[in-house]
């Protein structure tokens, strides 16, 4: 019908169907002008965009490449196959054995159901295709029987990325028989913090080598003797901050050091969290008594020996007997990220507050603390602040004079509207202060699903994976790799004894000035906090 | 219709909502060609209505989200070009059609929903994309390509036959 309607309107015309007159061709190519137009415009606004963003890199002087990974030898006989063990099989232990390529069977149903709920978790098929590390796991030591039964079952589950067979582990019962076992090469500590410092010094005297989980001691006096053991006996040792394995962080160190922020006076770091599992009110498992769990080897080192405790055992964050709380827990985190971009090391002084405020469940340990840094050397204030009681994000800022850069899972560096350097190029209009001057998103296409609330949390702060080479890759796995490349082949680990030394001192910075209720300072000399 | 005479300005306007269709079409496609980064990943996972499910499920394989991608950036510059050169009109129009209808069904501004993507206006059931939608279909009713663009030639074979 449309047709005729179009026969209408040409009738008028000469009828001429195989010439082609003036007219004709003026209507048939009538939007030629028009592409014309349009190719213009769209070339134009590219050239003139592709020449802003030249004119800022160069003056940046970065390189929008992701950070160049050096991937070690990757070939790895049987012969350099590595025995591992694990102390502490909780939460985190089980998360660094996966990080290792060994799963629980129940994990790995679970993700298997998660995956055909929504396609877009992807938790299975990451840990399928994580490169094999060639390790055994060969003892497992917990002091709750399920864990260890659990720890069991996962050192004999085939279905990981190496595949079968695997040997079942070993228990052992106390952590010392573990660690004289010639069958083990290197041990993942991932028990409460108050057993760190003996359980690295006693497996250094071993000559095994150590992955331990932050925060690195409990106490401040057990930090020397910690650095000293491991310094005397050559083991290779990795402190678990597996954020330094993020390649926002990578590039944000790049940003750093090539001056585009200015000189920064000001760095704030937050954790805002709101939830019970944020706040350490893990679940008690139904199964804890004083008959499934060595109450006596649990307290071990602790200050205060007190009756068996199911909330104690289970919820030990929120004791100082056993940790530092915020202090250790995240704060250790957050330093150890900005230590790993500006180099910053041992504050001069500490300042800090807070309370129990919400969480009043018997806890020790503040729930809502801040904390004040100093470095007079560096011109720099180090700020933090936490909520375990609400959750907005309030990210991780270098306050530069010349640009302010926010760093998580992504990066964003937004010029500042006063700044000397930038001036021309503000005023010149390719330079905007209400918007990003670099961002940088870890090269990946896709998506991906974050289930619960903390997890969100540490994806957001990169403590659960990140990418390469547009694939998503657990950190655990990275920082776990990192450190067994040492064993094999030399060099340092990238959070190494030194690293975590200074770790260790600030967070306890922290923690002391809360507990004494004053400032209190580093003295480098005598390495004590006074 | 048949026999219906359209003036001179209903032709000239209808050729310009042509045109500008087809501009709008094609840029939105030149654009996402001329960026590496642009994926549409971000819009199917934070797509609502009845093919929520299986928009979800085309972003979250990298091969079919790429397929998408390229389908998607490439029908738009095509179907633009389409509409203001008046090539094959009838079904660049039909496909443009279909492109929007996706694109609504992916983020329909119902009553209950809030959409988790920034839109620039306030939109209820309707918003532009279905208005764009609707503005094809005049277009597809009061066609004009073969009076101004190369349809002209291309159907004009046709007729004599």
């Amino acid at each position: 019908m449309s047709d005729e309607s179009k026969d209408t309107q040409d009738r008028p015309e000469p009828e001429d169907k195989r010439g082609v007159d003036r007219r004709d061709l003026f209507k048939g190519l009538a939007s030629l002008p028009l592409l014309g137009a349009f190719g213009y415009g769209a070339f134009s606004r590219k050239i003139r965009a592709d020449a802003k963003k030249r004119r800022i890199m160069q003056e940046l002087g970065v390189s929008g490449e992701a950070p160049a990974i050096i991937d070690r030898a990757q070939s790895r006989p049987p012969s350099d196959r590595i025995n591992l063990a694990i102390i502490g099989v909780g939460g985190e232990g089980e998360a660094l054995l996966r990080g290792a390529g060994f799963a629980h069977p129940e994990v790995i149903e679970s993700w298997r159901t998660a995956a055909q709920e929504d396609p877009r978790n992807r938790r299975l098929a990451d840990f399928m295709v994580q490169d094999d590390l060639n390790l055994e796991l060969t003892a497992v030591c917990d002091v709750f029987d399920v864990r260890a039964e659990r720890a069991l079952a996962i050192s004999s589950n085939e279905t990981r990325p190496a595949g079968g067979p695997v040997k079942r582990a070993t228990r052992y019962r106390h952590y010392q028989e573990l660690l004289a076992s010639p069958d083990v090469d290197a041990v993942l500590i991932a028990t409460p913090d108050h057993w760190h410092a003996r359980m690295t010094i006693d497996a250094a005297a071993a000559g095994k080598h150590v992955y331990c989980e932050k925060c690195m001691t409990r106490t401040d006096e057990e930090v020397v003797p910690m650095v000293e053991a491991i310094k005397s006996s050559g083991i290779k040792f990795q402190l678990g901050h597996q954020n330094r394995q993020l390649e926002s962080h990578e590039k944000a160190r790049e940003v750093y050091e090539k001056g585009i922020l200015g000189q920064v006076t000001l760095i704030e770091t937050t954790t805002n969290r709101n939830s019970p599992g944020g706040a350490w009110v893990y679940d008690i498992h139904p199964d804890g008594s004083p008959q499934t769990i060595d109450w006596d080897q649990f307290q071990g080192p602790a200050p205060n020996h007190v009756d068996f405790s199911l909330e104690r055992f289970f919820r030990w964050r929120c004791w100082f007997d056993y940790g530092t709380g915020l202090s250790g827990d995240l704060l250790s985190h957050e330093y150890d990220a900005i230590n790993q971009i500006m180099r910053v090391g041992i504050p001069q002084s500490a300042v800090a507050s807070g309370g129990v405020y919400f969480f009043k469940d018997g806890r020790d340990v503040p729930d809502v603390f801040q904390v004040v840094y100093e470095y007079p050397e560096r011109d720099l204030t180090l700020v933090y602040s936490a909520t375990l009681a609400s959750g907005r994000s309030r990210g991780k800022v270098f306050m530069g004079h010349d640009a302010a850069m926010e760093v998580g899972g992504n990066l964003r560096v937004i010029a500042d509207s006063g700044s000397t350097r930038y001036h021309d190029l503000i005023e010149q209009e390719i330079v905007d202060p209400a918007r990003p001057l670099l961002t940088y998103r870890p090269g990946f296409k896709g998506i991906d699903a974050v289930t619960t609330a903390t997890e969100e949390y540490f994806a957001s702060r990169g403590l659960l994976y990140t990418y390469q080479a547009g694939r998503r890759v657990s950190t655990h796995w990275l920082h776990i790799k990192d450190w067994l490349d040492t064993i094999r082949y030399g060099g340092e680990p990238s959070c190494n004894i030194d690293r975590g030394f200074e770790e260790a001192i600030t967070c306890h910075m922290a923690t002391k000035s809360y507990r004494l209720g004053r400032k209190v300072e580093w003295d480098a000399e005598r390495q004590v906090i006074v | 219709m048949t026999g219906t005479r359209i003036t001179d300005a209903q032709l000239v306007t209808l050729v310009a909502l042509r045109w500008l269709i087809g501009w709008h079409l094609m840029y939105e496609g030149v654009a996402k060609l001329l960026n590496p980064y642009w994926t549409s990943a971000g819009y199917l996972a934070a797509s609502n209505g009845p093919l929520s499910g299986l928009y979800v499920w085309l972003a979250s394989n990298p091969t079919r989200l790429s397929a998408v991608d390229w389908l998607n950036k490439w029908g738009l510059v095509i179907i633009g070009l389409a509409l203001i050169l008046g090539l094959f009109t009838h079904w660049a129009t039909l496909a443009g059609m279909a492109l929007l209808a996706l694109y609504y069904l992916g983020n329909i501004p119902f009553i209950g929903t809030q959409s988790p993507i920034p839109t620039e206006g306030s939109y209820l059931i309707v918003n532009k994309t279905l208005v764009e939608l609707a503005a094809l279909t005049v277009l597809l009713v009061f066609p004009t390509a073969k009076t101004i663009g190369l349809d002209r030639w291309i159907g004009r074979r046709g007729e004599a036959q």
